[in-house]
């Protein structure tokens, strides 16, 4: 394998794994403060798209104006979904959260089959990144240098909220021990609602990247990407940020080396995830960043 | 022990013998889709009685029913196809030698289905009872995941993507039916049998549990590896009811119907379980007018296709919110109990007249 080859490989790992870790930046951050497995984030993430599609073909705004829309508006569908599903069980038994989460997640999936259609949408890609670029033998994507550029902008925003604000140091305190929290004054509802529209958008913006990088976009499609999203958190080490973007890089390298080297074997990509993830489970299962959790 | 053991073992023998009388008389008089509800009725029965086993009795959220029923049709429509229509089938690629040379009667292709579904749960189970909780269920899926993956691309075991087509149509109501009865009746025993008691310990604490010297990982296996052995049975079953299997068929959608019905029923109880099969089968059968245009005589009501998951799902997530405990809790059926209600409610009418 040459260089250029290599190169090429690793501009696609980077993309690829940069938009898992978008999206596990969700998983975690809410799994950190509920200690819920949030099933609908992927689905949230399809939602997202479509916000943006309709945005587009329907109201007939500008990409620049659609997607920042778009991205808002999920964010207020995380809120929704925290306030109408998640409040209520949220004092109930951990496995009803888990059972309730599954039924948003397919709520949001059949819902998307009856309102949008389940035929797949061609998604627009707009000039800025469907430029192709080549540098001596490799070819890529405008795409491919924008997604690990805008993961990495939002991923400081996230960072910033998390460890420099006020509402981001109730998040941390909520993750030690909500009663105390709220005991302090903090008001938890909120702040988990701000959590859940944090992680959407976040969601959102991987997904907006995704839908372009594979122009197209459908009902289902957030189920695959949101269970490796999950594997990702996992991987890094759930409830750290940058130990989720860390977990979808590796993620996606891993991946992208599978079908480089064994091209034969590329049916097998959507298991490796979870190869990975009963691995880190099994030998790891505090992940490469975490910290030991409290049982 | 119980006084009324003999008159509750009569009225168990004339409830059999009513279902059995109910299943004749629909042999001989009902329609195609009705006898098609029926299977499926029965089928939901075996696949939501023994993933409660594990999820509900022992308390170990798993995902992973889909698999194992995939596990268990392959196996099957594997081993009552013949060599011949094998041969057909397998255009991009041949099957592997044994396979391509067995065939077997249905029965015993059944019995196999549970076999080696229950050999690859109780592999499964040595890493996925390391984790607990919401990583129990995650590992699940993606077990799920995988297995749907694998079928896909083992070309020469599965046929990939193109699935086995025109399998027989062995799968009739008394294979069903019949199976549907024993699976209740073995997993009622086993659950009422020490232990099934070991296994609700273990759900409840299984620190405590294991402090009075119960293995909780051996009861947890138990429970997957039967819970496995019924549900690659129904995978059997499923496979000669539909006739045509492919790997689309086994996605985290078949668990998902499985889990509202267990949730519905009432985790951990086997009559909720039963209830919530028979209803829901039933009832989404009965949903389809709401994807059908209703006509009102002065309006019409567009049909909207797609709209009973919508529902489904709504409804799984009001269960949780609204009553947690589903159906039954985790109550049973039981005749002392039914005579006891009856008595009650005759007492109190005698007293009003």
């Amino acid at each position: 394998m040459d260089f250029s080859l290599i190169a090429q490989q690793l501009i696609n790992a980077v993309s690829l794994g940069s938009l898992y870790g978008l999206i596990a930046i969700g998983y975690t951050m809410v799994y950190g403060i509920l200690r819920l497995i949030n099933f609908a984030h992927g689905d949230v993430m399809m939602m997202g798209c479509f916000f943006a599609f309709y945005g587009i073909m329907i109201f007939s705004m500008p990409w620049w104006l659609s997607f920042p829309v778009a991205i808002v508006l999920t964010a207020f569908l995380g809120i929704l979904i925290d306030r109408g599903a998640y409040r209520p069980v949220r004092n109930a038994p951990r496995i009803s959260a888990l059972i309730t989460a599954i039924g948003v997640s397919f709520f949001l999936e059949n819902l998307g089959l009856v309102v949008f259609g389940g035929r797949p949408k061609g998604f627009p890609r707009p000039e800025l990144f469907a430029g192709i670029y080549t540098f001596g033998d490799i070819r890529f994507l405008g795409l491919s240098i924008w997604v690990p550029l805008i993961a990495l902008v939002l991923l400081a925003g996230i960072l910033f909220l998390v460890y420099r604000t006020r509402v981001g140091r109730a998040m941390r305190c909520i993750s030690y021990d909500m009663e105390t929290t709220r005991l302090m004054g903090v008001d938890v509802n909120r702040i988990i609602a701000i959590t859940f529209a944090a992680g959407s958008a976040a969601a959102a913006a991987g997904g907006i990247l995704w839908a372009m990088k594979y122009p197209q976009i459908n009902p289902l499609m957030g189920i695959i990407p949101g269970l490796k999203a999950f594997v990702a958190a996992v991987l890094g080490g759930i409830g750290n940020v940058v130990g989720a973007m860390l977990g979808g890089l590796l993620l996606g390298m891993a991946e992208i080396l599978l079908v480089a080297i064994r091209p034969d074997l590329s049916g097998y990509r959507d298991a490796i995830a979870f190869g990975i993830l009963i691995l880190i489970l099994l030998f790891r299962p505090t992940g490469l960043m975490g910290e030991k959790l409290p049982e | 022990m119980d006084e009324h053991r003999r008159r509750n073992q009569i009225f168990s023998i004339i409830a059999v013998a009513c279902l059995f009388l109910f299943l004749l008389s629909m042999h001989f008089y009902a329609d195609d889709y009705q006898i098609r509800i029926l299977n499926n009725i029965a089928l939901f029965i075996i696949l939501a009685v023994s993933y409660n086993l594990i999820n509900g009795v022992t308390g170990q959220f798993s995902l992973e029913p889909n698999a194992f029923v995939a596990i268990g049709a392959y196996t099957s429509a594997l081993l009552t196809l013949t060599p011949a229509e094998k041969q057909m089938a397998f255009i991009i690629e041949p099957i592997i030698w044994p396979l391509s040379v067995i065939h077997v009667p249905f029965f015993v292709s059944l019995i196999a289905a549970g076999v080696v579904t229950a050999f690859f749960g109780f592999l499964m189970g040595f890493p996925v009872f390391r984790v607990r909780g919401d990583y129990l269920a995650i590992v699940t899926l993606g077990f799920g995941e995988v297995v749907r993956v694998v079928a896909n691309n083992t070309q020469t075991i599965t046929n990939g993507p193109l699935g086995l087509k025109g399998l027989a149509n062995y799968t009739n109501i008394w294979w069903s039916w019949g199976i549907a009865a024993f699976t209740v009746f073995y997993i009622a025993r086993l659950v009422r049998s020490s232990y099934g008691m070991a296994m609700k310990a273990v759900k409840y604490d299984e620190a405590a549990a294991e402090s009075i010297g119960i293995n909780a990982f051996k009861h947890k296996m138990l429970a997957f590896t039967t819970s496995a052995f019924f549900e690659g049975i129904g995978g059997g079953l499923l496979a000669h009811l539909i006739t045509t299997i492919s790997p689309t068929l086994f996605t985290f959608f078949l668990t998902f119907n499985l889990l509202i019905m267990i949730v519905a029923g009432g985790l951990g109880s086997i009559t909720g379980s039963v209830i919530a099969a028979v209803v829901i089968t039933w009832g989404g059968e009965a949903l389809r007018v709401v994807e059908e245009p209703i006509n009102l005589g002065f309006v019409t009501i567009p049909g909207i296709p797609g709209m009973r998951m919508v529902l489904f799902s709504l409804i799984l997530v009001l269960v949780m919110i609204f009553a947690r405990q589903g159906l039954m809790g985790t109550r049973e059926f039981n005749w002392n109990g039914l005579f006891r209600k009856i008595r009650a409610w005759t007492h109190r009418t005698a007293k009003e007249s």
